[in-house]
């Protein structure tokens, strides 16, 4: 065993039932700001992730209220259509590498070690060192909306060679964030398998671990084995654009389609990266809240491990128009309808589970509920646009828009906002405000309905993305959308206030918060002090 | 009572949603060819399948919600893992899309098959416009927007077709195969029109091929849907189909034009024909970057409107029209205007909005420069 232990000293066994105290005899830690640069404990750094994730959200929601505010009605009104491409480029990419990928690192961070039994990350001081990556990424992709010529403005797939030979000259930079951003992923990633196949508590084998364990897992080995295609693809740009080469211009002799391959061998199992963590979460919350055993773990690691798979298999779906090959074009078909069964197992086991339970209502069990509702919704669309003949009239239109908007802001963002309220009280001590926390549940869902659901019908009605401007029969569906989205936005301001609230006080919960809860967490003290687990506890499968 | 109501309440969600669904404008359009009814009609199939599972899915779920309430007493059972259960919600799916596969798999085959084809028309996306080139025909033109600014700032009243008009729509026959051949000059864009259920992407250094079988004449409108730059939204497409005998009479009168103009290489114009000219062409061509008072948008787009460097040395102005600015947003027009509109452009820009250059540039010098 490659990790080492420090025996408990009686001293330090006097200590640790105070376990604020517990480090008080090792070496003075730093306080203040140098504290959080330099901390290597899982628990401030997951904190730190969670809070840049929740800024970045804030950033990459009002790019997006920006957007929806142009649209408000036809015509140009607030800004010009360069902008407008920045604003939607910049809202995309920030919410995929910023506000969503650091929000579930930053629970894994939380959490992983929590479930599994472990006194920290296996690698402390690397966990550091990806964080604070992250800031600098984001601070130098922002800081491109400020330089001339402006932001990228090609969109979050930056598709060749419109950012390449026809792109801005802060494309560089963009580049150079996006490379910051993907070393962070890498990092975070090696971390969190080093993690959990050597840290787990001594009697817990991988067939015990929790989903949320299991699913960041697979998840982790889906960022190592993608995010070098991305490092590779933007390398191929930054040579394209500063060093003359062609890999993606056809003037010489390139080729702008390999573009896409490329980038969408990384995007696919990227948009799974995004989703594999917000399973599990659901897979914890749904069996504690209708306090009935997960009706099938096993089924839902196969299902998980098959999704990731699939995800390799069915990249070119993302580009049914571009003239791909009739034989590729039904093999891309058929694995794609193939990811709706395995979708199909998870959604059928969490009903299962609820099927004949014992339910309550808490906040969290509200965000996982709408999560299955609203993610079955945007699974249902995903099924429609593999239809290769029909995504020929769907894509690239609102209702794509649409798609992918429920499975990633009812999908990951409220099953990251349910797993923000079901481990608030392990992370405060205190409860979340419940009537506080209803509402923004309530404001949250019917204002992400009414931003998303009618673009269904304007994308099937004939109204392409990413355009500022659009004909007079979408107006309507437009209008109600904007509105949808102001609604969205405002109520994520009482999300905040309820995080405020809870960190300052509130009513104090006990180590176990909920009383269907099972995992390893809810066994130590609700604050988690600074450090647990630091001798192994004795894991005891459940008998049931 | 509390099923009752269950069925009161789905019986007016689908009451309700029902005719929204099959409204024109909510829904994708069946269109006027064969093969865009066809997929229509996967569209239909597929979504009624996704209605039938979510009925069942969240009809279990919710009616789990209300009967096993904890505050309504409910005791929390203890089963888990039913092989025969998981077998079924395995197989079940994978029969719906095998079922699924099957037509679909029909109607792709049929979507490739570009042979046989009557009438070959070559489409290039331009940054931010259509060129439209009936090959064996010597036809061809650009297609521009043609709702004007004005209408899209507020200051006039928005028409009809705001943003779905063009100066120059692709005009074909209707009962005829035409086959498109889909490529671009600068970035990707993606040539679409819902009635025909034709999109694809026409993409630098690519051919894409695609076919079309209009059955009944009018209009179709549809834009281009891959993001390409600035005016991405400003490129629409237009389809004119008519009547076998009118598309022949058309067909005649453009040949006719085309002869015209090229027989206008030869003679000296004057000043005022070519400004007249030349506005037309700099208003559908230019104006979109340059801005029609020649101001232009700086950095990535040059005023025009007192540039020295233009004014004083026309025959980087005339190369700068004939083959861009490489490495920039500039494209080359050397296969885009045909010599009198080069000449007609470059005369308008160095006498318009105050330049004052006072020459003209003639058609027959920018044959010599072509032919160089």
């Amino acid at each position: 065993m490659a990790f080492h232990f420090p025996k408990p000293t009686p001293e330090q066994s006097t200590t640790t039932a105070d376990a604020g105290l517990a480090d008080s005899h090792h070496h003075e830690r730093p306080r203040g700001l140098m504290r959080w640069v330099l901390t290597t404990s899982h628990k401030e750094i997951g904190s730190l992730y969670l809070i840049f994730s929740l800024t970045m959200f804030f950033i990459g929601g009002i790019f997006a209220l920006v957007v929806r505010a142009e649209l408000f009605q036809p015509g140009l009104q607030l800004v010009e259509p360069e902008f407008f491409n920045q604003m939607t480029t910049m809202h995309g990419l920030i919410m995929v590498f910023g506000a969503v990928m650091p929000a579930f690192v930053g629970l894994a961070n939380w959490m992983v070690p929590l479930q599994i039994g472990a006194p920290d990350m296996a690698l402390p001081r690397l966990n550091n060192f990806s964080f604070w990556l992250l800031p600098v990424a984001f601070t130098l992709l922002l800081s491109t909306l400020f330089m001339p010529g402006g932001a990228p403005n090609f969109g979050w797939t930056f598709y060749a060679p419109l950012s390449t030979t026809y792109a801005p000259p802060s494309t560089t930079f963009f580049i150079l964030s996006l490379h910051l951003a993907g070393i962070s992923s890498i990092l975070g990633a090696i971390n969190i398998i080093a993690t959990i196949l050597n840290l787990r508590a001594p009697g817990m084998r991988m067939m015990d671990m929790p989903l949320f364990v299991w699913t960041w897992l697979i998840t982790a080995f889906l960022l190592i084995a993608v995010m070098p295609v991305l490092a590779g693809v933007i390398t191929m740009m930054l040579m394209d654009i500063n060093f003359g080469t062609s890999f993606f211009s056809a003037a010489g002799g390139g080729d702008p389609v390999l573009f896409q391959h490329l980038f969408w061998f990384f995007g696919h199992p990227e948009v799974y990266i995004l989703i594999l963590p917000a399973f599990g979460i659901v897979s914890a919350i749904i069996p504690t809240f209708a306090r009935k055993r997960l009706f099938g773990y096993a089924s839902m690691v196969y299902a998980t491990a098959s999704i990731a798979i699939l995800s390799f298999l069915v990249w070119a779906h993302h580009m049914f128009v571009v003239g791909l090959p009739l034989v590729a074009e039904l093999f891309f078909m058929y694995a794609t309808m193939l990811i709706a069964v395995p979708t199909g197992v998870k959604v059928f086991n969490w009903i299962t589970t609820l099927f004949r339970g014992s339910i309550t209502f808490e906040p969290p069990m509200l965000f996982a509920l709408a999560f299955v509702v609203l993610f079955t919704i945007g699974g249902f669309s995903g099924l429609m646009l593999a239809i290769a003949p029909a995504d020929f009239q769907y894509h690239d239109t609102y209702f794509v828009v649409a798609h992918f908007h429920y499975v990633l802001v009812p999908g990951a963002v409220f099953a990251i906002m349910a797993a923000v309220y079901y481990w608030l009280p392990k992370w405060t001590g205190h409860y979340p405000h419940e009537r506080l926390s209803q509402v923004h549940f309530w404001l949250s869902v019917i204002g992400v309905n009414l931003t998303f659901f009618p673009m269904h019908f304007s994308g099937l009605a004939g109204m392409p993305r990413r355009i500022p401007d659009y004909a007079l029969q979408f107006a309507d569906f437009n209008m109600v959308s904007s509105l949808g989205a102001l609604l969205y936005g405002a109520s994520q301001l009482v999300f905040v206030l309820v995080i405020v609230m809870c960190v300052r006080g509130g009513k104090k919960a006990p180590a176990k918060a909920w009383e269907g809860a099972e995992d390893l967490e809810w066994s130590v003290p609700s604050p988690a002090p600074l450090h647990t687990f630091e001798t192994p506890p004795n894991f005891e499968r459940p008998v049931h | 009572m509390r099923t009752l109501l269950v069925r009161v309440a789905a019986g007016l969600t689908l009451a309700l949603i029902s005719p929204l669904v099959l409204a024109n404008g909510w829904n994708m359009p069946i269109g006027v060819t064969a093969l865009s009814r066809e997929i229509h009609s996967l569209h239909m199939t597929i979504f009624w399948i996704c209605v039938a599972i979510g009925v069942v899915v969240f009809g279990v779920m919710f009616y789990s919600l209300f009967r096993y309430r904890r505050s309504k007493g409910a005791e929390a059972a203890n089963f888990h893992e039913h092989t025969g259960v998981e077998v079924l919600w395995t197989a079940v799916p994978l029969l719906i899309l095998v079922a699924m596969a099957v037509p679909a798999t029909a109607t792709l085959k049929n979507m490739y098959d570009v042979s046989d084809a009557e009438i070959d028309v070559m489409v290039t996306g331009q940054q931010w416009r259509w060129r439209y080139e009936y090959l064996g025909e010597d036809i061809a033109f650009t297609s521009n927007m043609s709702t004007p600014r004005e209408q899209i700032s507020g200051e006039a009243e928005k028409t009809e077709n705001y943003l779905l008009e063009v100066d120059e729509p692709l005009v074909l026959p209707v009962d005829t195969k035409v086959r498109l051949l889909l490529t671009a000059d600068d970035v990707i864009h993606s040539w679409w029109v819902p009635e025909l259920a034709v999109k694809q992407d026409a993409i630098p250094g690519f051919v894409n091929e695609n076919w079309v079988r209009i059955e009944e004449p009018g209009i179709y409108r549809g834009q281009c849907t891959e993001l390409c730059g600035m005016d991405h939204g400003f490129m629409p497409v237009v389809v004119e189909a008519l009547e076998k005998d009118e598309y022949e009479a058309w067909l005649a009168e453009r040949k006719e034009a085309a002869e015209q103009e090229a027989m206008g290489v030869d003679r000296e114009w004057e000043l005022a024909e070519l400004m007249e000219r030349g506005e037309q062409v700099y208003g559908s061509i230019c104006a979109s970057c340059h801005q029609a008072d020649g101001s232009g948008s700086p950095p990535a787009f040059p005023a025009l409107a007192g540039n020295t460097d233009m004014l004083d040395d026309v025959e980087w102005h005339i190369d700068t029209i004939i083959n861009g600015v490489s490495g920039s947003a500039m494209p080359a027009f050397r296969s885009t205007l045909n010599p009198v509109e080069i000449a007609a452009v470059a005369t308008y820009e160095r006498n318009a909005w105050g330049n004052d250059a006072g020459d003209t540039v003639q058609p027959s010098e920018i044959v010599e420069l072509l032919e160089e």
